[in-house]
Order: structure tokens, then C-alpha cells, then sequence
């Protein structure tokens, strides 16, 4: 198994890790070449994250070991791992807004610099990567790719042997990822190895040289990268056949078909970390899908509340079936038909310690669903949503560990079925939904991909944003971009192709 | 080291266990620093927690004692449900009394009890008007309320002091900053049991936590505003999402607990004193904040939590008269039973686990 | 005029020093609500301290040694079993009113002496601003001291870096390797003992003699102070002054026989920080970085 043309940086073996008698780790073994990129791959919930945080010291290891040239090491925490040059890029970053990138930097440095020292070799490391930082900016100014960037300048200044990156694509343009690819590919020639995390199959195939796929806390197989097909790096990952998603069925394109028009929206940003969104345009008919794309953080949290009303503006920016709603309250444009599926399910479209049939009564109070009575405008009838809610529950397969459960004891692809079925069930003309399948395993983004679909085929409208380009062009009639609060002429997929919309991302 | 994870089932003895091992071992750790301080140790504990119970009298005392702080601590439910930090509820007690009190004292002649049930419309009113104070300055400039309502407090303790030295005060009162007394409307009587008589200090004021408790549970329970009050504290976002408002229930919340302190206040001074005076109040306020938690924020359980507090003041007095503790010694007590609930509430929500550090 | 402006200093003391503590733990991310009752604690352990050894300047250490082991209490708590930072605050303010309470009850009745002023040579000689600013107690030189090193603390050096990192993103200082409990534990402690020594300086310094709840308030003003205050230390010195002015207010009202009832001025220091708050707030309502955003918020390890 072993073979022995290049040497063996960082070698695990029979790592176990638990929680509690969660079981995140099972005894698992990789092992890393010099200068190799190796891909760590799986779904959501696979132990991915855990295995890495065991080779950056922040997870001490149940059992097994950690050789790292061919010593076992004991990491005790980040400035050990830091000192064996093992450096991480975070998928949620681990940076300090209200800080400058030389602060930020200066505090992730073991060995102790003047601040013109360290300016002068931030800009030295970013010159010779190819990685643009600006030292004196606040964090909190940054695009998310600049922000990426420092964390890679930050890790790429203590010269490390082990870079590992976890989901470093999730938020970057296909321009960024080609960049990103770039230095990646420079680094592992200068002899660094990457580990390189991430359930995107086209991706491994392109960067990396081996991979090994997690499945259920457990190794399932390491393979090298050129001789297996995406599909069965698929099949391996998530244990069966994926199931195509069946096509949707389209309307027959008539006049009076149009749901929804925004016109020159406008919201100023609610605090200097948000967006300003600005002469947002677009139109949407019934029996279609609009996809929104775009980086997160450019204004998709923003167009989300005003569209739903939790945020409030002139009457005509928003025009459903000939009623002007800009600034009608979210309960109102319920009535009318609409529906909101925000893109955080915990505390935002449910509350994590109300029970599920109370964050059903959430959205369905003074709803139509509800026979509208003054009693039901002022009492809340618990028999009412329990009803509702098991509907929900029986409809979109959403498992419960036992029975009327707190919501936070749904699993997260469970939660999202229920989000999303509770939408479904109002029975609306339109929906708005925002990261559908966000850190949800990919069973239930099918399950949910799928609803979409079948939801547009009834002649229903839906209003997809997602930062996910692949669900766009596949759930998508017709595509937008949003970057820094800004949106993109509307076009049809079939005139549009990735790198376009990748470029429109990334105007930053 | 301590490990935390997060429990997926939640473990319901907890509601009922924890309160109870949480005041054990407050008297534990209350034991441990009466013997720092070389007071007598069985002597003081039994004069605080014993003693109250030795007369029935005594037990009716407990109810008189425990009144004030049920009713605070009712409205102070509503609050902290909203996650609304009010913890200026003394004042608004202060207020509330004293609008009240200047209100009976317009009437000095009336004996119709219609005076008191306006006593209670005008107490409640007057302290959900002090306690809107700290709601509208959050609502329209976002200021913290816990320090605008606290800061409230020390106004309204002057505040009553200086009507009290000043504009109300009896001129037959000898020079105390005394008010003239209560119309005969407006005083709350004893209960007089057919057969056995008074039984300590205990009115007839206490028949109202018989209405406002259920009031309370029903009201947060079963109808809309109380399930906004629970979502807006427990995920604001998911209150606005549901197309709540967060002004009307930060305020809705606040007019509550204020009048509800201000209630609590008319009642007291009506059944106890009968006359305005500088110290109407011995710390109610606060007190209640430590009901409300003891109970759990639940209308029966600071039913109970108030008894059991009121216990331990009642039983300090006594400590203080016999042994010469001074009765701020609950304050300790109090003070190490939040302690102790706070982190039965971790323990309820997560699983803790001891680890070796390696 | 002069002896108006000394007063006015030594008044605000108290604010300042427990201000510039609650500033420190806040900017690593802990709201401790007990600093009343800190200074409370330190309050009574210097009286009893000077009481026993007889030289104030055990006061001042006792005072600083007690408010420490009593953030202890509430470090424990929020900190290590994560509970609400805004009721724990409380409950130790509640739980130091008693205990003070009981520990104080020998001390009533009894006069401590008070610290000495040190005049600085030459400083002290200048006409007027001599006297006022450089014939004090060691106490009120080093709160001043302190603040200005607060300052610089924060800005330069890297420990001060670290701890707004700290308070800014929890999660991401422990991910890079910081131990953000015991950063905080400590930040918290350095906010007790300076709130004991502010404690301290009340017996030490202003009234001589125990009374039952003898800080009355001031530990809550300090808090309000820090907002007020922006979590900047020059500010927050401002502040102080401005409260020590509106204190003294009420002593000046007296002498002079203003019309007021005397309720009334005492009211000012409450009303005024009222009014503070909310003009603050106006100031930042939208977006305040300053506002340390991980402020209140438990730290959870292993998420």
C-alpha cells in the first residue's frame, strides 16, 4: 500500500472521536504525501470537520494517533499545530471584524513582530501569491474573497508544510476559484501539501492528485483522483444512487402571467456591516423559477426581508397581482399568497426552543388556514397546530426523533423540510426562498430541489436565491445577479452560462 | 475540565429538581459562611427557615410577606419571557403606591370600597407609566432598559421621600414624614375566620393572586400576545419574521410588570400600613426577580417561589431580633439561589461532563 | 471655587476606577452587572482591613484583593457554566448587598483615617492648579494613571489586541488558539479589583464609616459610563468628571440654600445618566463598532 516514491508528511491512525456518545470520528487512517493536494471528501455531518480540527489542535483525539514526520505528535492546541507548520483557512474564517488585517494578523503570529516588520512581509507574502490584502483595512470593509485571502496570507506567513482548507470555494466566484486553484496549485510545488475539504465532485477532480471520502464518521474508501468518475466519487459519498431530479413541466406562456414586478427597490443598509440595496428591477411570471445568484453577503439578506416586509419601503417598489405591497407587513403579503423561506432556519423562519407545532402557529396565525375568527386572532389553539403540523411533518418526510419535539431537536436537513413544507402548505402563489439546501445533506436537497420543481410545474411562482450556481442552473427558468446590493438584467438560462454569471458575481 | 454538549432530549425532571437542589445547596453554602462569620450555625438556620413555621400565625405571615413578591413577580414574568431586563420593578412598586396613596387621600371622608378597586386601577396604572419610561427611551432610541429602569428606582426612592416630607405630609403627624391616614375605602382588612379570628397579619389582598395567577398563565399560554411574548424573547428575528411587533410587545411587556409592581404596592401599603410613608417598599422590587426565577418564570411556580422566599425573610427578622443578624443576610441566600438556578438551567440544556485535560 | 474642584475630582474616583475595569471585561465580551456589588465588597474589606492593621494602605489592597475573589464568584458562573451574564451580574450584586451587610455590622459606629495626600514636588507649587490637581491620595493618582494605560494597553500592545479579539469574535480566538475562558476570567478580575479598590476609595477617602449599601448606586452609574462612554477610556475619565460634578451638585445646593428640595438634587446623578444614555444612543444608533459584538454572549467550547 505504501509507496514509497515520496515521503509521507502527516500519517493518522485509527483516530476516533466522540461527543457525548455521538460517535464523529471511527477509528480513521489518511495519510498525506509532501506536496501532495489531497481532498477530504463527504457530506455534511460526515466528520470532516472534526478530523481537521484534530490535526489544528482544537480537538484532542479519543483515540489513535497523529505522526507528523513520522513523529506522533501530541497537539495541544493551535500554537503547537502552528509550530509543526500546520495552518487552516476556516470555511467560517476565523477573523475579527472590528480588527485591521495587520491586527488580525499580528494576533495569529507566534513570533512576535514590529507592526512595520509585519506590514512589510504581508505585502511581500501577497505579492509573491498572487493574494491582493490591504493591511490597514477593518475586516468588517472586506468582501468575503478578501477576506479568504488574509486568512490564506495569514496561515501562508508562518510558512507552512500542511495548509488544510476547509470549504474554501463555498463562498467565491467561479473567477475567485480559478485564482484560489492558481496559488493552490503553486503552493503544493513549492513542496506544501494541501488537504483540501469539500463535497463539490468537480472540483477534486480538478485540484486534487488522491482523495479520501468520509461517510458516517468512518473512512469508505481513498482513492487517486484520475481514475474515478464524479459519479461514483458521488455514489461513494452519500452510499446509493443519486436520483436525477425529474424535469419541470412548462406552462404555456400566457399575457396575464405576470406574479410579482419590483421596481427601483431601494433599502439603506440597517448598520455599516450590511448592504445597501440599490434600484433593484425584475419581474417574475406564475409557473416560473427565478433564480438569484450571487456571493453571500451582497445583499441577498437584505432583498430577502424586503421582499417578505420585514423591512419597509415606498408602496410601488413592490407590485403583486396589480397590489402595490412595498410597504405592507409580512402578514399582509401571507394573505395575498406569499411565501418565505429565509436562509436561517434556526431563529429566523423557526424558534429552536418553541415546539414544532408552535413554530408552525408561527406563519399560520390570522391565516387563512386557520378559519380567521376574532377567537383565533386572540387565542392560540394548540389542537389547531398540532393538526397542522403533523400535516406538514406527513407531507415532506420530515423525521422526528419523538413525538412534538422542539425544533431544535430536528436534524438540519429535517428542519429545512419542515420550513419549507410549512411554505408549501399555505398553499401560496408565490415563494421566496433563500439557501434552500444550505448544509443540508444531499437526500433532502433532492427531496427539496425536487418540491421546487413540482411546486413551478403547478403554475406556482418561485424566487430562488442561492449562492449555490449548480442548484441555480438547475432549478432556474430565468437567472440575476446580486452583487453589493446591486441586481443584474434578468436573462434566460438558456442565454447565459456560468462564467458569465460568475463574472457578473464578482464585481467587487 | 468541564465538557459541554448540548442534550437533543431535554431532561423535564430538571424543572422540579432543579429549583429544589439549587435551595439545598444555597442553605449549604448560606451554613458555611454563617460559620465563617462565627454566628451560630443551627441556631441561625433554624430562626430563618424554622422558625416561620413555628405558629400558624407565623404560616399566615408567610402569605402576607409573600404577596408583594408574588405579584412583582408575576408581572416580572412578562418581561423576562420578552427577554425585557426590568429591573427597576421597586420604583415602579414606589410609584404605583404613591399614585395610588395621593389618590385615596383625595377622598378623605370615603368609606366605599369602589375607592380601593380605583386605588388598584390607578396604582397599576401609575407603575406601567413609570416602567414606560424605560420602554419608550428603548423602543425610539434603543437605550438599554436595564439601567434606565434601575436608575428609576433610586428617582422614585426620592421621590416618595420628598411628598412624603413635603407636599402630603399630616400636619398632626408630630414632625414623621407621614402622610395622614388612609380613608376607610380604601384600607384592605384583615381576615377575620368565623370561629378562630385573625391569623396574623393576613388580609384579604392575598385572594387576589387567585385570580392573577391564572390570569397570567392563560394569558402567556394559551393566547396570541403571550406566544409573541415567548417568540420575541426567544428569537426576535423569528418574531419579526412572523410579522410581530417588537415595539408594542416591549412595551406591552413593561406596562405589565409595572403595573402589576404597582398593584403589589397599593395592596401592601393598603393591607399593612394604611398611610404613605418614606419606606413603603423593603426591597420587594428585587426580591422578585429572584421569585420569578426560583419559579421557573411560570405563574405557579413563583406562587411557590414567593412562599419560599418570603420564608427566609420572615425567618431573618426573626434571626435579626434573637441573634442580632442583620436581615440583609437573605440577600445571600437570594444572591446564591439565582446562582444555583442559572446553572440548573445549563445543566437542563446541556449534558456537562468532567474530562481530563490532555 | 478651588476646594469645589478638588471635590469634584475625589468624587469621581470611585466612578472611574470601577468604570475603567467593567471597560476592560466588556471589551473581552462579559456585560458583569455586579460591579455595585464588587464595589460593595471592596468597600467593606478595606474598612475592616484598616480597622484590623490600621494603615489605609491595606484598605486599598484589600479592597482590590476582595473585589478580585468576588468576580471570581461571577467568572464561575458565566464564564465556566455559561449562564445569563445579565441576571448572574445581578444575583452578585444581590448576594455582596447581604454579605456586606453581615460583614459590615461590627464596623458600624467605628472612623477609619483616611489615605494621606501626597503632594508631588514641585507640581504641587503651582499656583491654583497645583493644589488641585497634585495634593491627593495615591488612590486617585493611580486611577488616573490606569486609565491612561488602559488606553494604550488597548490600542498597542498585543495582550490589548488579543482581548478586543476576544470580545469581538469568540469563536474565531478560540479556532486560532487563544483560551478565551481564561482571557476572560482574567479580564473580569482585572474589572474586580479595579471596582474594589473604586469600593475602597469610598471609606479610604470620602465617608469615613460603614453604612449599609454605602456605594449607593455608583457601581450602576459606572456601568452607564462605560456606554456612555463608547468603550473608550478618555471618554469615560470625561464622564466620571462630568458624574463626580452633578454629585457634588447636591452638597453645593445645600450650602448655598438653593429653592430645591434637596431630594431633587439628589436625583440629578440618576436623571443625568438617563439623559446620557439616551443622547448616546442617539449618537450611535446607526451601527456602533465600538460595541464589543460578542458583549453577553456565552462562549461555547467544542462548536
Amino acid at each position: 500500500m505504501d509507496k514509497k516514491n515520496s515521503k509521507t508528511l502527516l500519517k493518522a491512525s485509527g483516530l476516533t472521536k466522540k461527543f457525548g456518545s455521538f460517535v464523529a470520528n471511527d477509528s480513521i487512517n489518511i495519510e498525506i504525501k509532501k506536496g501532495e493536494i489531497h481532498a477530504l471528501l463527504g457530506e455534511n455531518g460526515a466528520g470532516k470537520s472534526t478530523l481537521v480540527k484534530m490535526f489544528y489542535g482544537l480537538l484532542a483525539p479519543d483515540e489513535g494517533n497523529i505522526k507528523f514526520n513520522n513523529k506522533i505528535i501530541n497537539l495541544l492546541n493551535p500554537k503547537f499545530a502552528r509550530a509543526m507548520g500546520i495552518g487552516m483557512v476556516f470555511q467560517h474564517f476565523s477573523l475579527f471584524p472590528a480588527l485591521s488585517v495587520s491586527e488580525n494578523i499580528l494576533i495569529s503570529l507566534d513570533e512576535k513582530l514590529t507592526k512595520k516588520q509585519l506590514e512589510k512581509s504581508i505585502i511581500n507574502t501577497s505579492k509573491k501569491w498572487g493574494l491582493k490584502v490591504s493591511p490597514s483595512k477593518k475586516v468588517a470593509e472586506l468582501s468575503v474573497g478578501e477576506q479568504q485571502r488574509v486568512e490564506i496570507v495569514r496561515c501562508l506567513l508562518q510558512k507552512p508544510k500542511l495548509l488544510i482548507m476547509d470549504e474554501p470555494t463555498s463562498v467565491l466566484s467561479p473567477q475567485e476559484i480559478v485564482n484560489l486553484f492558481k496559488v493552490l496549485k503553486n503552493l503544493s510545488k513549492s513542496g506544501c501539501s494541501i488537504l483540501y475539504i469539500s463535497h463539490k465532485l468537480h472540483e477534486i477532480k480538478e485540484i486534487a492528485s488522491k482523495v479520501t471520502i468520509l461517510k458516517s464518521a468512518k473512512v469508505v474508501d481513498t482513492m487517486e483522483t484520475k481514475n474515478v468518475s464524479t459519479n461514483i466519487l458521488a455514489e461513494k459519498m452519500v452510499g446509493k444512487k443519486i436520483i436525477r431530479l425529474k424535469a419541470k413541466k412548462n406552462l404555456k406562456k400566457l399575457k396575464s402571467n405576470l406574479a410579482l414586478s419590483v421596481n427601483n427597490l431601494y433599502r439603506f443598509k440597517k448598520n455599516q456591516f450590511g448592504v445597501t440595496l440599490n434600484n433593484i428591477n425584475f419581474t417574475i411570471d406564475y409557473g416560473q423559477v427565478l433564480g438569484i445568484a450571487g456571493i453571500a453577503g451582497n445583499g441577498q439578506v437584505e432583498l430577502m426581508e424586503a421582499l417578505s416586509g420585514e423591512t419597509l419601503g415606498k408602496k410601488e417598489e413592490i407590485i403583486f397581482e396589480n397590489k402595490s405591497i412595498g410597504n405592507s407587513k409580512i402578514e399582509y403579503r401571507r394573505q395575498l399568497g406569499i411565501e418565505f423561506v429565509p436562509e436561517e432556519r434556526n431563529n429566523h423562519a423557526t424558534v429552536p426552543d418553541l415546539k414544532l407545532h408552535e413554530n408552525t402557529f408561527l406563519t399560520f396565525f390570522g391565516y387563512h388556514i386557520f378559519n380567521k375568527s376574532f377567537f383565533n386572532k386572540i387565542f392560540t389553539n394548540p389542537k389547531l397546530s398540532i393538526q397542522a403540523s403533523k400535516q406538514i411533518e406527513k407531507k415532506n418526510d420530515v423525521r422526528c426523533p419523538y413525538d412534538n419535539p422542539l425544533a431544535k431537536q430536528l436534524s438540519g436537513g429535517n428542519l429545512q423540510k419542515f420550513v419549507i413544507g410549512r411554505a408549501f402548505q399555505a398553499n401560496p402563489k408565490l415563494v421566496i426562498i433563500s439557501q434552500p439546501t444550505w448544509g443540508v445533506d444531499i437526500g433532502a436537497a433532492n427531496i427539496i430541489r425536487q418540491k421546487i420543481l413540482n411546486l413551478a410545474s403547478m403554475g406556482k411562482a418561485i424566487i430562488l436565491i442561492s449562492q449555490d450556481l449548480d442548484e441555480i442552473f438547475e432549478l432556474s427558468d430565468s437567472i440575476g445577479v446580486i452583487s453589493n446590493g446591486n441586481l443584474s438584467k434578468i436573462k434566460n438560462k438558456k442565454n447565459m452560462t456560468p462564467t458569465q454569471v460568475g463574472l457578473l458575481m464578482g464585481v467587487s | 475540565m468541564l465538557i459541554f454538549t448540548p442534550r437533543t432530549i431535554q431532561s423535564n425532571h430538571w424543572v422540579l429538581i432543579g429549583p429544589l437542589i439549587s435551595i439545598i445547596l444555597t442553605i449549604i453554602i448560606g451554613a458555611l459562611i454563617f460559620k465563617m462569620l462565627n454566628y451560630p450555625v443551627t441556631e441561625s438556620l433554624y430562626q430563618v427557615f424554622i422558625s416561620p413555621f413555628s405558629r400558624v400565625d407565623r404560616i399566615a405571615d408567610i402569605l402576607v410577606k409573600a404577596c408583594p413578591l408574588i405579584i412583582i413577580g408575576i408581572g416580572l414574568i412578562f418581561c423576562f419571557r420578552a427577554n425585557i431586563w426590568n429591573i427597576g420593578a421597586e420604583g415602579q412598586f414606589i410609584i404605583g403606591t404613591l399614585c395610588a396613596g395621593s389618590f385615596a387621600l383625595l377622598f378623605p371622608e370615603n368609606n366605599n370600597h369602589i375607592l380601593l378597586l380605583s386605588m388598584f386601577l390607578v396604582g397599576f396604572l401609575g407603575g406601567a407609566l413609570w416602567a414606560s419610561i424605560p420602554a419608550i427611551l428603548k423602543i425610539k432610541l434603543n437605550v438599554n432598559e436595564i439601567l434606565v429602569s434601575l436608575m428609576l428606582v433610586y428617582v422614585a426612592m426620592l421621590f416618595i421621600d420628598f411628598i412624603v416630607r413635603g407636599p402630603l405630609r399630616d400636619p398632626m403627624s408630630f414632625g414623621f414624614p407621614l402622610s395622614k391616614p388612609y380613608p376607610d375605602g380604601a384600607i384592605i382588612s384583615k381576615i377575620n375566620f368565623p370561629g378562630i379570628g385573625y391569623l396574623g397579619q393576613l388580609h384579604y389582598g392575598i385572594i387576589s393572586i387567585l385570580f392573577l395567577a391564572p390570569f397570567s398563565w392563560f394569558l402567556i399560554n394559551r393566547t396570541l400576545p403571550g406566544f409573541q411574548i415567548k417568540v420575541f424573547g426567544s428569537a426576535p428575528k423569528a418574531s419579526s419574521f412572523a410579522g410581530f411587533n417588537k415595539n408594542k410587545i416591549t412595551l406591552g411587556v413593561l406596562i405589565m410588570s409595572g403595573g402589576m409592581a404597582g398593584l403589589a404596592g397599593v395592596i401592601e401599603v393598603s393591607a399593612n400600613m394604611g398611610q404613605l410613608q418614606p419606606e413603603v417598599s423593603f426591597g420587594y422590587g428585587f426580591t422578585a426577580i429572584i421569585v420569578a426565577f426560583l419559579g421557573r418564570l411560570n405563574p405557579y411556580g413563583v406562587i411557590i417561589a414567593g412562599l419560599v422566599i418570603a420564608t427566609a425573610k420572615l425567618g431573618a427578622d426573626n434571626a435579626q431580633m434573637i441573634l442580632g443578624i442583620p436581615k440583609v443576610v437573605t440577600g445571600i441566600f437570594e444572591g446564591i439561589l439565582l446562582f444555583f438556578l442559572l446553572a440548573g438551567e445549563t445543566i437542563q440544556n446541556y449534558k456537562v461532563s468532567l474530562k481530563r485535560n490532555s | 471655587m478651588e476646594s469645589l474642584l478638588i471635590t469634584i475630582l475625589v468624587t469621581s474616583v470611585p466612578i472611574l476606577l470601577a468604570g475603567t475595569g467593567e471597560l476592560i471585561a466588556e471589551k473581552s465580551g462579559v456585560l458583569n452587572l455586579g460591579v455595585e456589588g464588587m464595589m460593595l465588597t471592596g468597600a467593606v474589606a478595606a474598612l475592616g482591613s484598616v480597622l484590623i492593621f490600621g494603615n489605609p494602605l491595606a484598605g486599598i489592597f484589600f479592597g482590590a484583593l476582595a473585589g478580585i475573589l468576588i468576580s471570581l464568584i461571577f467568572s464561575f458562573f458565566t464564564i465556566f457554566l455559561m449562564t445569563n451574564q445579565v441576571a448572574t451580574g445581578l444575583g452578585l450584586t444581590i448576594f455582596a448587598t447581604g454579605l456586606t451587610g453581615l460583614i459590615g455590622e461590627p464596623f458600624v459606629g467605628k472612623t477609619i483615617s483616611s489615605l494621606p495626600k501626597i503632594e508631588i514636588i514641585f507640581l504641587s507649587d503651582i499656583p491654583f492648579l497645583g493644589s488641585i490637581f497634585f495634593k491627593h491620595d495615591i488612590l486617585f493618582y493611580l486611577s488616573i494613571l490606569l486609565i491612561i494605560a488602559v488606553h494604550f494597553f488597548l490600542i498597542k500592545s498585543r495582550y490589548g489586541i488579543i482581548i478586543r479579539a476576544v470580545g469581538d469574535n469568540h469563536d474565531s480566538a478560540h479556532s486560532i488558539g487563544y483560551p478565551v475562558k481564561i482571557i476572560r476570567l482574567l479580564c473580569v478580575g482585572f474589572g474586580g479589583m479595579c471596582a474594589g479598590m473604586g469600593g475602597a476609595y469610598i471609606p479610604l477617602v470620602l465617608t469615613p464609616h460603614w453604612s449599609e449599601g454605602m456605594t449607593a448606586g455608583k457601581g450602576w452609574i459606572a456601568l452607564a459610563l462605560v456606554v456612555f462612554a463608547s468603550w473608550l477610556p478618555f471618554r469615560l475619565l470625561l464622564g466620571a468628571l462630568i458624574f463626580g460634578g452633578i454629585t457634588i451638585l447636591q452638597f453645593v445646593g445645600q450650602a448655598r440654600g438653593w429653592p430645591f428640595p434637596s431630594q431633587f438634587l439628589n436625583m440629578l446623578p440618576y436623571l443625568v445618566t438617563i439623559i446620557a444614555l439616551s443622547i448616546i444612543s442617539i449618537k450611535t444608533r446607526s451601527g456602533n463598532t465600538l460595541v464589543p459584538s460578542s458583549l453577553g454572549k456565552p462562549f461555547l467550547e467544542n462548536n
